[in-house]
């Protein structure tokens, strides 16, 4: 199939994130915001049958919902019930695969979610709370997506909350090794990354077109293991973004990146 | 046995200092006209635990709450709860901020009569380090540490239901139930209000009765409130109330605050309430959300 020429950043970056959950096999993908979703979708339309996914209610799905408003004769494709006291049941058998945007991500993949600045009695900014993201990041795989890859989001020291466990070797639970802690990809609008670097570090996996090495690490708060040729996020099939257009009719992916850039960028495009 | 109350008399069980749980998740069937007549009432010093929305948010706003057990406040679509904010971050509540699967295990600890449940959740998280009471033990049958969930013993949860009847028989019609039976289990006393009140021969179908997530003798009082969870969605029955919501967020910004809130909307009584915001036909008739 041959790579679109004509194809926005959100686009890229559905197709990327898309990448976590194509050797999944048989688990829950939970994508959390419109390109997490579209990537799960995608995957589970084109490179994973196998995938299981929610209508973000309370059933499961044997087809992903399109986004948005459906109309009135359409019906979706419920194969079980599934409400929020059994997701908790799948999150802690470790059979799900959750992909999310949080606040903050450390060097040690660490995130929050929950509160940023002053003190922890008064927080600066209060946000959502921890959510989910303790049970997730110990019990089953997780990715994450950045729509604006920065040093506030990717910033210097510790999470001022930690959400979810990383790989940070003073907060191992007894028992426990880093390898059971399973960041997948960390997908931004400047590339692809991991944390499969020495020691657990955040590596370079992908740069989006356009995109320097020297650009994702001046824009990271700490030091980002960089080897060899970093090769371009592969653009989107013309087939991969017919799926897209199909799943998201309202085209909600346009307004998850600021100014909604193309998937090929000029270096104006970053003045 | 008819356990129909109202809700004044409701609020008048409570006492200050209690521990309630509410039901429902973020916007969803929260029982909202429950939380209207604690605001109407002098009771203060509450510990809510909640997976909380705008129940949250109003009691704090309201000066009610000593301590918040949450692992969210949220509006959905309005990610951050306005007051709820402004509460934490004026230091103005305790905290116990756990995870959502953690509140779940804490209220079936509670259901089930046990001290805590045993759960990787939470290790190696800031969930440990800023809840001291929550203990990390060793385990007799393996070389792990363990978070051990204490149980979260409730003197009162508050839930909304679509239909209920007079022996509290209490159905959820919607697609989820929530943890809302586990609410109804992890308390001593359980009030329900209800959209409609049936007679017990509406659950003789067992289509009917298959809604029905806990026993009767878990609901302590059933009061019938017809809309009693707006603005919060009552699926199938109405949705949530976008602009309402949008008016209460936005309310945080005035100068008035939450008490220009309370003096548009609240009322003397739930028929002021429901006046003041058009009207049950019009809380019927809004649109399910969707997902």
């Amino acid at each position: 199939m041959t790579a679109a020429t004509d194809y926005t950043l959100a686009e890229l970056c559905i197709v990327a994130a898309s990448k976590a959950f194509e050797n999944d096999g048989e688990v829950l993908a939970t994508g959390i915001g419109v390109i997490p979703r579209l990537a799960a979708s995608l995957a589970m339309k084109t490179t994973n049958p196998d995938l299981m996914m929610t209508d973000s209610e309370a059933w499961m799905l044997s087809e992903p919902n399109p986004l948005g408003k459906r109309d009135d004769t359409f019906q979706p494709a419920c194969e079980s019930w599934m409400g929020f006291s059994r997701i908790f049941d799948n999150v802690w058998s470790g059979k799900r695969h959750a992909m999310l945007g949080p606040t903050q991500i450390d060097k040690y993949g660490q995130t929050n979610t929950s509160a940023l600045g002053g003190t922890y009695e008064a927080p600066k900014v209060m946000m959502l709370g921890a959510r989910g993201f303790p049970g997730n990041s110990i019990s089953h795989p997780n990715s994450f997506f950045v729509p604006a890859h920065n040093t506030r989001v990717f910033m210097d020291g510790e999470c001022d909350f930690v959400s979810s466990i990383g790989y940070n070797p003073a907060r191992l639970p007894k028992g426990h090794s880093l390898d059971d802690i399973d960041i997948r990809l960390v997908v931004t609008d400047l590339c692809v990354m991991d944390f499969g670097g020495p020691d657990h570090q955040i590596r370079l996996v992908s740069l989006h077109p356009g995109v320097t090495a020297e650009q994702v690490q001046e824009n990271t708060g700490y030091p980002v293991h960089v080897v060899g040729d970093i090769p371009v996020t592969a653009a989107p099939t013309q087939a991969q973004l017919d799926v897209i257009a199909a799943m998201d009719p309202h085209n909600q992916r346009a307004y998850q990146i600021k100014d909604n850039p193309p998937g090929v960028r000029a270096a104006a495009d970053f003045a | 046995m008819n356990k129909q109350m109202t809700a004044t008399e409701v609020v008048a069980s409570l006492e200050d200092g209690m521990t309630i749980g509410i039901g429902g998740w973020g916007p969803r069937r929260k029982p909202m006209a429950l939380v209207r007549e604690i605001l109407r009432s002098d009771l203060k010093d509450l510990t809510i635990v909640a997976y909380g929305g705008a129940d949250v948010g109003m009691l704090c706003a309201a000066g009610k709450v000593r301590k918040v057990v949450f692992a969210f406040v949220s509006l959905d679509f309005i990610p951050l709860e306005p007051y709820f904010r402004q509460a934490r971050q004026s230091g103005s509540i305790d905290v116990m901020e756990i995870d959502e699967g953690m509140m779940l295990l804490g209220l079936r600890a509670a259901a089930w009569g046990v001290p805590y449940i045993p759960t990787e959740v939470g290790l190696g998280t800031d969930i440990i380090k800023h809840n001291p009471d929550i203990k990390v033990i060793d385990s007799p049958y393996d070389d792990k540490g363990w978070v051990a969930m204490p149980a979260l013993k409730l003197d009162a949860s508050l839930i909304h239901v679509d239909r209920a009847d007079a022996r509290g028989v209490c159905q959820i019609a919607g697609p989820d139930h929530y943890m809302d039976d586990w609410f109804a289990r992890a308390a001593a006393k359980t009030y329900v209000s209800c959209d409609e009140l049936v007679e017990t021969g509406y659950f003789h179908d067992p289509a009917q009765a298959r809604m029905v997530h806990w026993e009767r003798s878990q609901t302590t009082g059933v009061v019938h409130i017809p809309g009693g969870a707006h603005p919060s969605s009552c699926t199938p029955l109405y949705g949530f109330d976008v602009p309402h919501f949008k008016a209460y967020t936005g309310s945080a910004k005035e100068e008035s605050g939450f008490q220009g809130y309370l003096d548009q909307y609240l009322g003397a009584s739930e028929d002021e309430y429901q006046t003041n915001v058009g009207g049950l036909d019009a809380i019927r008739a809004i649109e399910l959300p969707t997902y």
